[in-house]
């Protein structure tokens, strides 16, 4: 059965009104900075593929120091986590402020069970990429039906 | 906003808004931080994704304009997406009182770092009064 999340729906509904607000010709953000992917529960947004022997996922950490991410598996459940530190602190008038910082987590549910000591990670320009192999009871596998 | 605000409006010089026929391109519109100092402009921009010789920062007629081309390296069947990279395109008009031949830009882990100075004659400038 789904479940109903309300951070989700909340997060939904304020990319909806950001894009509305851009489309009618304001630049700044409706929703306040509190609500900024960093200070909500998606971040980092992620992507995922899989195929027969690992799990891939994709995950955008611009401005984040690859030193400053942990990176965890437990069975099926990935967690991210980290720092994303102010920029270069400027005093003068803001004129646009769109950019979040602060400290994230972010747990995945993964489709299958993962080998934990099997993992690689690499992260650049902002982007990560994370591959993670299938624990052996997850591959598939071909079962031969002998015919009587 | 201070009347003299370096992005102040100037009906002669409107940013438009990106439209081609027959481009099926996505474009995707990063997120920035701009600060104003007595230095002159401070922006920073979400870049993820880019390799940093492929980005392009042109000044052309007081419009700034940034273009960087992403690309997924995802292997494997697709499960699961919340983020499709493309080409980042975003435009500011800036005034003529900055030096756009001093501007100075940075890219790191994704971050594109720009500070474009005031040209001197703009710069404030404190002047002594003398009580003679």
């Amino acid at each position: 059965m789904a479940t109903w999340d309300v951070f989700k729906e909340l997060d939904s509904l304020r990319r909806e009104i950001d894009e509305a607000f851009r489309g009618a010709g304001y630049n700044r953000p409706f929703s306040p900075v509190f609500l900024s992917p960093v200070a909500t529960r998606r971040f980092p947004l992620v992507n995922f593929s899989e195929d027969e022997g690992s799990v891939y996922v994709e995950a955008l950490v611009p401005g984040v120091d690859p030193k400053d991410t942990d990176i965890s598996v437990l069975r099926n459940t990935l967690t991210i986590s980290g720092e994303r530190k102010p920029f270069a602190e400027v005093k003068g008038m803001i004129h646009r402020s769109e950019l979040g910082s602060g400290k994230f987590s972010r747990t995945l549910e993964l489709p299958v069970d993962i080998d934990p000591n099997n993992i690689t990670a690499s992260c650049k320009d902002g982007l990560m990429q994370i591959k993670l192999a299938k624990a052996e009871h997850a591959k598939p596998k071909k079962i031969d039906i002998k015919l009587s | 906003m201070a009347p003299n605000s370096l992005t102040e409006r100037n009906d002669e010089r409107n940013v438009q808004t990106r439209e081609e026929t027959r481009s099926n391109e996505r474009y995707i519109r990063p997120a920035v931080n701009i600060v104003e100092t007595e230095e002159g402009l401070f922006l920073t921009a979400d870049l993820p994704g880019v390799a940093k010789g492929d980005i392009d920062v042109n000044v052309e007629k007081g419009i700034l304009t940034i273009t960087a081309p992403a690309k997924s390296n995802l292997t494997g069947t697709p499960v699961y997406s919340e983020f499709q990279l493309g080409n980042y395109y975003r435009q500011f008009t800036i005034p003529d009182s900055l030096d756009h031949e001093k501007a100075k830009a940075d890219f790191v882990n994704g971050i594109l770092t720009l500070r474009i100075p005031k040209a001197e004659i703009a710069k404030p400038r404190r002047i002594e009064v003398q009580v003679g």
